[in-house]
């Protein structure tokens, strides 16, 4: 049996409603993260968990109860905010000892777990340190220490690293993933940022406005986005419209870059208006006259270094598509010049309907607005 | 389901709702709310409201005469007239005096500035009566300014005779209100960001172009409710008037003053208190107004980034010379009050005029041993802090939560005694609270419930910005770790609050130390405070008692000065400013 259940949960918020009649499944030891761009309605979600909101409709099991009616204080999870919320009146051992006073241990008992918490998050020692002298990363471990100590049947934690800047973020990141499996905590995870809820996560549920569009472990989330908006904002921006000429499999479409072969094929018809994506990772770079699968020709407008790749664009087809070429492999291609380029791999989405396209530009905005 | 079954559920999630954010019963928030109103109502709005009654019906019915009496004759014309051109003058005098020093607190950054900036704030918080008795040590006959050209150029008289004149009312007027403009305007250029000077410096503009045009525009919500203030302050000015402007000189206060205590013509001296509300309520609508526009979010930087050393000879000069002025304007009078505090007669110092405090020389009914006024100031004191913060605690809490209508109602509603003079207060208390259906005219209390009246807004402004500022994820974050909605009040809220209610008990015990304007009204006869003993032995002749009212009010300064470095230790950053 899941740990915790979230039924058809809504909250309105002037016209719209995020979230918007969501439904997921937490299991017991699991990490869940929460994806989705800025005001989608995810920090909601976790506040209605927490109690700290009351949704409009759904209910929230726990352990298979309803626990609408148990208050904030005694539903025993834990909650670690963006800014992190740490009383600034406490030094770093009060504000993790706060939870486990509620609990009514003894002293002896809150020292020993504040310590170790403390060894846990890598601050061994700093117990009467002032949370305000802190640094940025070790207020957020303090912040983590303090929601770990009353061993949370259920921790969430609200984009914990958002603040932070870029090196800490990512240096924290792999390290969040091995403290909280250390703790054997189950967690639900609040972020925007893909790369956090990839390196974090057992499993995601990416949202778009308010609406849950695709759940799946990261590497399938990654590997086959279920929509336009998903695609693009995992920063798979290769998109273009096409119709399926063959139904295959292999299935072929027909693009601007004239016919591709797609690699996976769901079920579609001849005729049908499709998204295709064309991957941007493990593309090569082939001399001209090279046959392949999905040859592209297009025009290199620019091309950067990136340490373990470099990054060009080309222009084919009236559009502008992103590569990611190895370093070691195959000849690199000046700015300027005509190229043909092999992609890894070539996908097909359903392509958005008419209304679903309006949507599709306003994700974009989200996205970019996001990022 | 029924509709009528649905609609009840819904009502039933909104309820759980409101609990979940206030978690206080409405009926308790109910008799929260009447508390302060309560003691608003009786002992503000009460008294000012028997002050409209005399002056509009002085016998019951409507009636006239007491107006018609202000413009029957040119006196309280001349009066009004005097009270305004005075006060602009002073707050003209105290920009020209204090700005040079805004603008050198602003940018440089020099030894023992933080010292000075201490220092230059502590004859704001004298009470008006120690500062008239530190100008009189000063300025009088037997002061520094006159025997040291006496000693130095051989003169057998002295050279300089200010007393009972404008200028020394002036020259207090600037001493008690350059720390307004050299904070507010000082405080906020310091944190203008200095690179928009700069780039306009780069786009072609000279020195004085780039101040003109760039940083005075930036400045002036800052300079403009600064100055009204100032203007505010000298307006009301009643001590100040009163001891060194002598009978020639009268501003609206004294005049009310006079007429209730000395001439007994309440008619009149309620219809001033009229006037003199109306004039002050302008002001203070002004001000709030333009406090409100200083807000204007300004791409502000940090101080530390904006002032730099001092570097050229041209700019350690300017820092010298300020400083000087400093120096010698602020502290001066207050080292001679000291100084000569504890020089009785003339073989060096003693503490004679000390001892003389606890000697009963004379035996009018009226005197009281200065001693017995001292227990009495501690007392009055400390009934004052105890309701000023029980009244303030409650106030700024549901300031804090009600956001709405209410809020911004409530809000000017709780500042409205800062802007009513000391002395319509205290001259409403007589008339209001001196017979039934309230008599407190035997009663004690009526002086620490003036003291609490003037006290109140200081506490309220201590405590609301820390209140507002708990982030309310931090009660959240409590109640997720555990904590049950009252626990998060004990844990969170309450020691949060903790150092801001140490600096409005502060602010009380100073403020009823000093107060004067209402006390010299309410005091009873046989149970006066120290400000009200120290202007009775100014207005008695002798080396003695002038002594006395240098002892005293070098203990007063020494006791409010003490009182207000701890408050600046205790406050949070810069929060609770005014």
């Amino acid at each position: 049996m899941s740990l915790l259940e979230a039924h058809h949960l809504t909250k309105s918020y002037g016209e719209g409603r995020f979230p918007d009649d969501i439904s997921f499944v937490v299991d017991d030891g699991e990490i869940l993260c929460l994806l989705g761009p800025s005001g989608c309605g995810k920090t909601t979600l976790l506040r209605i968990i927490a109690g700290l909101e009351i949704p409009d409709s759904g209910k929230v099991l726990f352990e298979g109860h309803d626990i609408r009616d148990v208050p904030v204080h005694r539903r025993n999870f834990g909650l670690m905010f963006q800014d992190q919320a740490l009383f600034p009146h406490q030094n770093v051992f009060e504000n993790i000892a706060f939870g486990l006073r509620m609990q009514r241990l003894p002293a002896e008992e809150i020292r020993e777990r504040v310590a170790e918490v403390l060894h846990l998050v890598g601050m061994a020692g700093f117990e009467k340190r002032d949370v305000n002298q802190l640094s940025g990363g070790e207020q957020q471990r303090v912040a983590l220490a303090r929601s770990l100590a009353p061993r949370p049947r259920l921790l969430m934690l609200d984009e914990p690293l958002a603040s932070l800047d870029r090196t800490l973020r990512e240096r924290l990141m792999n390290e969040l993933r091995t403290i909280l499996k250390g703790a054997g905590v189950t967690a639900i995870y609040v972020t925007h940022d893909q790369q956090e809820a990839f390196a974090i996560a057992d499993r995601v549920v990416i949202m778009d406005r308010g609406r849950k569009v695709q759940e799946g472990r990261p590497e399938e989330v990654y590997q086959r986005p279920a929509t336009e908006f998903v695609a693009r904002f995992l920063g798979l921006a290769n998109l273009l419209p096409g119709r399926v000429v063959e139904a295959g499999p292999p299935l072929a479409v027909e693009t601007a870059l004239g016919q591709l072969m797609a690699t996976d094929s769901p079920a579609l018809l001849v005729g049908q208006e499709v998204t295709v994506l064309i991957r941007p990772e493990g593309a090569r770079c082939l001399e001209t006259g090279t046959p392949a699968e999905n040859p592209i020709v297009g025009q290199v407008q620019t091309r950067s270094f990136r340490g373990g790749h470099y990054q060009v664009t080309v222009a084919a087809g009236g559009a502008s598509l992103r590569f990611e070429l190895d370093v070691l492999n195959g000849p690199l291609p000046e700015p300027g010049r005509q190229v043909t380029l092999c992609p890894y791999r070539v996908q097909v989405l359903p392509a958005p309907g008419p209304d679903l396209a309006i949507q599709a530009k306003q994700n974009r905005v989200l996205t970019i607005c996001a990022l | 389901m029924t509709p009528k079954h649905a609609g009840t559920r819904k009502h039933g999630g909104r309820e759980t709702r409101r609990v979940l954010r206030v978690s206080t019963s409405p009926l308790l928030r109910v008799s929260l709310y009447l508390i302060p109103l309560a003691f608003l109502g009786l002992f503000y709005f009460y008294p000012l409201f028997s002050i409209f009654r005399l002056s509009l019906a002085p016998e019951g019915r409507p009636a006239l005469t007491a107006l018609r009496g202000l413009v029957s004759t040119s006196y309280y014309a001349r009066t009004l007239w005097f009270t305004t051109w005075q006060a602009a003058l002073s707050t003209l005098l105290t920009l020209l005096a204090s700005l040079p020093a805004a603008y050198v607190f602003a940018r440089y950054q020099f030894r023992g500035k933080s010292l000075l900036q201490a220092l230059t704030t502590i004859p704001f918080v004298l009470p008006t009566i120690v500062v008239a008795t530190a100008f009189t040590s000063l300025l009088g006959p037997k002061g520094w300014a006159n025997q040291i050209p006496m000693a130095v150029l051989g003169l057998d008289r002295p050279p300089i005779n200010l007393m009972h004149s404008l200028s020394i009312i002036l020259l207090a007027h600037v001493f008690y209100n350059y720390t307004i403009i050299l904070r507010m305007v000082g405080g906020f250029w310091a944190n203008l960001n200095p690179q928009l000077e700069a780039a306009a410096r780069m786009l072609g503009a000279s020195p004085w172009r780039a101040f003109r045009e760039v940083t005075l525009p930036l400045l002036r919500p800052a300079l403009t409710a600064a100055a009204l203030l100032v203007f505010l302050f000298d307006f009301t000015s009643f001590g100040v008037i009163l001891i060194l402007g002598g009978p020639r000189y009268a501003t609206l206060e004294v005049e009310i003053y006079r007429q209730a205590v000395n001439l007994f013509n309440l008619p009149v001296a309620a219809a001033l208190s009229l006037l003199q509300i109306g004039c002050t309520f302008g002001l203070m609508v002004t001000y709030t107004r333009l406090q409100q526009r200083i807000t204007v979010p300004l791409q502000l930087r940090p101080r530390r980034i904006t002032a730099r050393q001092p570097r050229t000879r041209r700019e350690r000069w300017l820092v010298g010379i300020n400083v000087a002025v400093m120096i010698l304007l602020l502290v001066v009078p207050l080292l001679s009050l000291a100084e000569r505090s504890l020089s009785a007669g003339q073989q060096g110092y003693s503490l004679a005029y000390y001892r003389e405090l606890s000697v009963n020389r004379q035996s009018s009914i009226f005197f009281v041993p200065p001693l017995l006024a001292v227990r009495n100031s501690l007392l009055f004191a400390g009934a004052t802090v105890g309701l000023a913060l029980t009244l303030g605690l409650i106030s700024a809490w549901l300031l804090a939560r009600q956001r709405g209508w209410l809020g911004r109602l409530l809000d000017p509603v709780f500042m409205l005694p800062l802007g009513t003079s000391a002395v319509t207060l205290g001259f409403g208390y007589i008339i209001a609270l001196a017979k039934p259906p309230l008599n407190l005219r035997t009663s004690p209390a009526l002086v620490p419930l003036a003291h609490t009246l003037v006290a109140l807004p200081f506490v309220v402004r201590s405590l609301l910005p820390v209140i507002r500022g708990i982030h309310p994820h931090l009660r959240e974050a409590a109640r997720v770790l555990g904590a049950s909605s009252w626990r998060v009040w004990r844990e969170v809220d309450l020691p949060i609050v903790g150092r801001a209610l140490l600096v409005g008990a502060v602010f009380a015990f100073t403020v009823s130390l000093g107060e004067f304007g209402a006390t010299v009204f309410v005091a009873r006869p046989q149970m006066p405070t120290m400000p009200v003993v120290i202007y009775r032995f100014l207005g008695q002749p002798g080396a003695i008692n002038y002594g006395q009212a240098l002892a005293m009010s070098t203990l007063l300064m020494i006791v409010c000065t003490v009182g207000f470095l701890a408050i600046e230790r205790f406050r949070y950053g810069e929060i609770g400013e005014f």
